[in-house]
């Protein structure tokens, strides 16, 4: 089954080795850790490298990137399945907190968006690293997560809303802690 | 305050993924809704943080290495689904050999463990090469035909050549692996014996060429022009230069 000769192999080498960057990346977001990001992207590319036959052209770091999420999920309901019941919560990160006064106030540091970006579940976390970080398209997040494209636009305005409100609450944790 | 009505049209105008209609149709609203305008900025603002914040993390060395070592016998055990003892055997006199050879180089000589662990995947590859079916893609001893047939799967220019004349005939090419990258590989027939000439692009200056020799086997590396050449035999090594000579020519 995972007959790869030395020109399929060439083709994947060309491919899609050049993405590894961009799985890890996508895969230490949705798994909120380096380690087992690493663990997880490693074991995404073998199987590409297994289903690199069924790949027909086209975009390969959507195919990867799909491919790397879909293992990432199988991983979480594994390992850590409450994570993926987590819906965020609203009523704990009211909404009327975030203005753009208070965000301004917040520590631009990265630490502390890395730590509000972690808070938004996973559904949401995904089109915003896709988007922010990978600069994907619609069609591409679409193609990635599987969900059409309306759907594509309208996580994305929740996830960064909720955004917002996360960095508000970590800023405002950080105002109580201070007094 | 947000405006309900034009959400997710917002989202799009500032991602850029409107239609030319429906972004239009969204300006319009844009100048008579506060909130939406208010709001454009504050996507700009946050888009702007998570772009200085670096969020993007590469990934690490040690991954890249381990994908490349996990894909390789994925990529190559099919191509021989039952190891022949002998096989194993050789890997095992090969690990033998390494052994000795890092005990016996100096730690300031360290530089030739490349060429040992070169040296060791070659004569990996070359033994692998003589099971039935495994020697050539191309089969022929026309140098336009084999150039022909790597055109379009090599990333460089690699240059046909048959010495039959030299009492090195042309047999033919194939594609390989070697250390997780593809190569080229030209074949060579001498009276009894048969020699594999790997290649691949490099970015290490040329060097003249080295010789060693591995569980019977002989080898001699080389690197020309930004491509580095490695011939394995169970031929002499006296043949073998005589074979990179020729190559050089």
């Amino acid at each position: 089954m995972n007959d790869l000769d030395p020109e399929d192999w060439l083709r994947f080498e060309q491919l899609v080795l050049p993405h590894v960057d961009n799985a890890f990346n996508l895969a230490r977001w949705l798994l909120r850790s380096r380690a087992d990001a690493e663990d997880v992207a490693q074991e995404a590319l073998l199987r590409a490298c297994r289903f690199f036959r069924g790949f027909h052209g086209g975009d390969a770091r959507a195919w990867l990137l799909q491919i790397v999420r879909n293992t990432c999920y199988s991983w979480l309901e594994k390992n850590r399945p409450r994570e993926l019941m987590v819906e965020f919560d609203e009523e704990l990160h009211p909404q009327p907190v975030a203005t753009p006064e208070s965000i301004a106030i917040a520590d631009e540091g990265r630490e502390r968006l890395s730590r509000a970006l972690e808070t938004l579940p996973p559904r949401f976390r995904e089109v915003l690293v896709l988007r922010e970080l990978e600069g994907c398209s619609y069609k591409e997040i679409a193609a990635i997560t599987s969900i059409p494209i309306g759907t594509v636009m309208s996580s994305l305005s929740r996830a960064r809303r909720q955004l917002y409100s996360a960095l508000a609450n970590s800023s405002h944790k950080e105002a109580v802690r201070e007094v | 305050m947000r405006c309900d009505f034009a959400d997710s049209l917002l989202q799009g105008y500032f991602d850029g993924e409107l239609s030319a209609p429906s972004a239009a149709e969204f300006e319009r609203h844009l100048q008579h809704c506060v909130h939406c305008a208010v709001e454009l900025v504050d996507l700009d603002l946050l888009s702007g943080r998570l772009q200085l914040a670096q969020l993007y993390e590469a990934a690490p060395a040690s991954l890249r290495k381990k994908i490349r070592a996990g894909l390789r016998p994925v990529a190559l055990t099919t191509a021989m689904p039952q190891p022949l003892l002998w096989h194993w055997l050789a890997a095992a006199a090969a690990l033998l050999l390494l052994a000795i050879a890092g005990w016996r180089v100096s730690p300031a000589l360290r530089t030739d463990d490349y060429q040992v662990e070169l040296a060791e995947e070659i004569v990996d590859a070359h033994v692998h090469s003589l099971q039935p079916g495994h020697l050539t893609g191309i089969s022929s001893n026309d140098e336009q035909a084999v150039k022909g047939w790597f055109k379009g799967k090599l990333t460089f220019a690699l240059l046909v050549r048959d010495f039959a004349n030299d009492g090195f005939a042309l047999q033919g090419g194939r594609l390989d692996v070697v250390e997780g990258r593809s190569v080229a590989v030209l074949v060579y027939a001498r009276p009894g014996h048969l020699i594999n000439v790997f290649t691949w692009p490099t970015r290490e200056r040329d060097t003249s060429p080295r010789v060693g020799s591995r569980q019977g086997y002989q080898w001699i590396d080389w690197r020309k022009g930004k491509i580095e050449f490695c011939a394995v035999s169970d031929a002499p090594t006296p043949d073998l230069q005589q074979l990179q000579r020729l190559f050089m020519e």
